[in-house]
């Protein structure tokens, strides 16, 4: 379980987040959304520890990392998978050289055991026979494959996933959130998603965090989302028309 | 002056919280290749040419029948040893290594490869940086060696061909009055500057912000900056040492 405390950050005088706080369970996918430059990717940032909070704490199963010790930190880190918004795949490196490397640099674990479960994952987020590729000899889905790969194959306790399926068609985008979710349920981990996608919505949020101008508004889950009366997200919910159609008929 | 304590700052964080060493030999054989190697052929390239250009233009100069042919070959000995490889080298290094370094650096930053990094719990600075350093101050002093002898091979060529000296006068006025220490000047110089032209471009792609305009901008700037630093450490070094 991860929990945020109260996490404020201004950047060059103006304020990004202004004091959020929630509790993401264990095995369920927890996601922030909110409107474009709301401040989730900054807030996502804050709790992996790239960026550091003006105010505030992050917890990691009730350890404090944002004052953590550097080892303390790097213990944490070492439990945490992240996939990046552009799929951050290392250029120089194949598929299976991506997905290895956390292996290589934080484990003892002997070539065999290590290809063995670079395979394993490979073929659970369904890639196969793409070992020896380039990322830049990919498509756009594969690579954030891969990067979910890469993201599980050291037992990570933690998953963070920053827009998974921004660039993706919708088909697409629904098998990697699905394939998210299914990860998630099948390791027990704690994962935190960032999205600004309904179809995602309302396909894994488990429980969802909106966020709106730097502040919490609302949470709650994919089945009361629509039943709120918080105008900021019904806004955001009903922005297309196929949402204010089912909106009509319900 | 704030980027320049940024710039100690970095140079600090290489060394703290490394790698394993066994990852770090593999990483260094690899850059010792993209930065050394690869440079080879440019650095031969431009210091046969130097060699060849200063023996032909010393002998323009020296038009006294007073002084006697074999001075040439040994002006071109020392501005070569003491100047022109280490020195004039360093700006020819900056412009290929040093981009190069800025330019990958700066695409891992934008493409968030450097946060993959940090989230694994990996010292992006050192893991990235320290076997390029490492790289550049064993592979540069190798180079300015080659350079050297490239260059005075090229004034020797250059002024057999063109009839300023002799093959006896230019060997002879290479060895004449030889002094050692500035060899062991020359070294000095290029590890001094290797270090400066690699942690440079490194701190400048390292911390791009932005886009791919950026990264353009950072490479430049890790030239520039890279060329300015060999300048003034080149005049430091020969007001201490000389
Ligand atoms: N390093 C930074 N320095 C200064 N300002 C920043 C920095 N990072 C983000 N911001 C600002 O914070 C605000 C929120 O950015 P953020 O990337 O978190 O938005 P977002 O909610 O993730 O939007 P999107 O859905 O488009 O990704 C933006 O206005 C941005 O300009
Ligand atoms: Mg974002």
């Amino acid at each position: 379980m991860i929990e945020i405390q109260d996490i404020k950050k201004t950047f060059d005088g103006k304020p990004i987040l202004k004091g959020i706080s929630g509790k993401f369970e264990k095995g369920r996918t927890n996601l922030i959304i909110g409107a474009s430059g709301t401040g989730k990717s900054v807030l996502l940032k804050c709790i992996v520890g790239l960026i550091k909070p003006d105010e505030g704490h992050v917890y990691y199963d009730g350890r404090d990392f944002t004052d953590a010790d550097r080892n303390l930190k790097i213990e944490i880190r070492r439990e945490i998978g992240m996939l990046f918004q552009g799929g951050a795949l290392f250029d120089s490196k194949n598929v299976e050289q991506n997905v290895i490397f956390p292996l290589d640099m934080l484990t003892d674990m002997s070539k065999e055991e290590k290809l063995d479960r670079v395979n394993f994952c490979l073929k659970r987020v369904g890639l196969e026979n793409v070992n020896k590729k380039m990322p830049s000899e990919i498509s756009g889905g594969m690579k954030k494959r891969v990067g979910i790969a890469r993201a599980i194959v050291n037992n990570s306790k933690y998953l963070f996933c920053d827009e998974p399926n921004s660039g993706l068609d919708p088909q697409t985008a629904i098998v990697i959130d699905n394939l998210i979710k299914e990860i998630t349920e099948e390791f027990d981990i704690t994962t935190i998603v960032v999205t600004h996608d309904m179809n995602s919505v309302m396909e894994i949020g488990d429980y969802i965090m909106f966020l709106y101008e730097g502040h919490k508004v609302w949470e709650g889950n994919d089945s009361n989302i629509t039943e709120s009366n918080v105008k900021e997200l019904n806004d955001f919910v009903f922005a297309n028309k196929l949402m204010r159609t089912i909106r009509k008929e319900v | 002056m704030k980027s320049i304590g940024k710039y100690c700052i970095f140079i600090g964080s290489l060394f703290v919280n490394r790698e394993r060493f066994s990852t770090y030999i593999k990483l260094i054989i690899n850059e010792c290749i993209a930065i050394g190697f690869n440079s080879l052929v440019l650095v031969s390239i431009v210091a046969t040419f130097i060699g060849a250009v200063s023996t032909v233009q010393t002998a323009f100069n020296l038009v006294s029948p007073l002084i006697p042919t074999y001075v040439i070959s040994q002006v071109v000995r020392d501005l070569t040893i003491l100047e022109l490889a280490p020195s004039i080298m360093a700006i020819v290094f900056a412009g290929k290594v040093g981009s190069n370094i800025a330019g990958e650096l700066g695409t891992m930053r934008i493409t968030e490869q450097i946060d993959a990094l940090e989230v694994m719990g990996i010292n992006s600075s050192s893991y990235l940086v320290l076997p390029k350093v490492i790289a550049a101050l064993i592979t540069y002093p190798m180079l300015v060696v080659i350079a050297a002898y490239l260059s005075i091979v090229g004034g020797y060529f250059a002024g057999i061909l063109t009839k300023v000296i002799t093959e006896t006068e230019y060997i002879y006025g290479i060895r004449v009055d030889f002094n050692e220490f500035t060899v062991t000047f020359a070294l000095i110089k290029s590890f001094v500057f290797a270090f400066l032209v690699s942690s440079i471009s490194s701190y400048k792609g390292f911390y791009t912000r932005g886009g791919a305009l950026e990264v353009g901008k950072a490479s430049t700037s890790a030239v520039t900056n890279s060329c300015i630093a060999i300048l003034l450490a080149d005049y430091l070094l020969a007001q201490l040492l000389l």
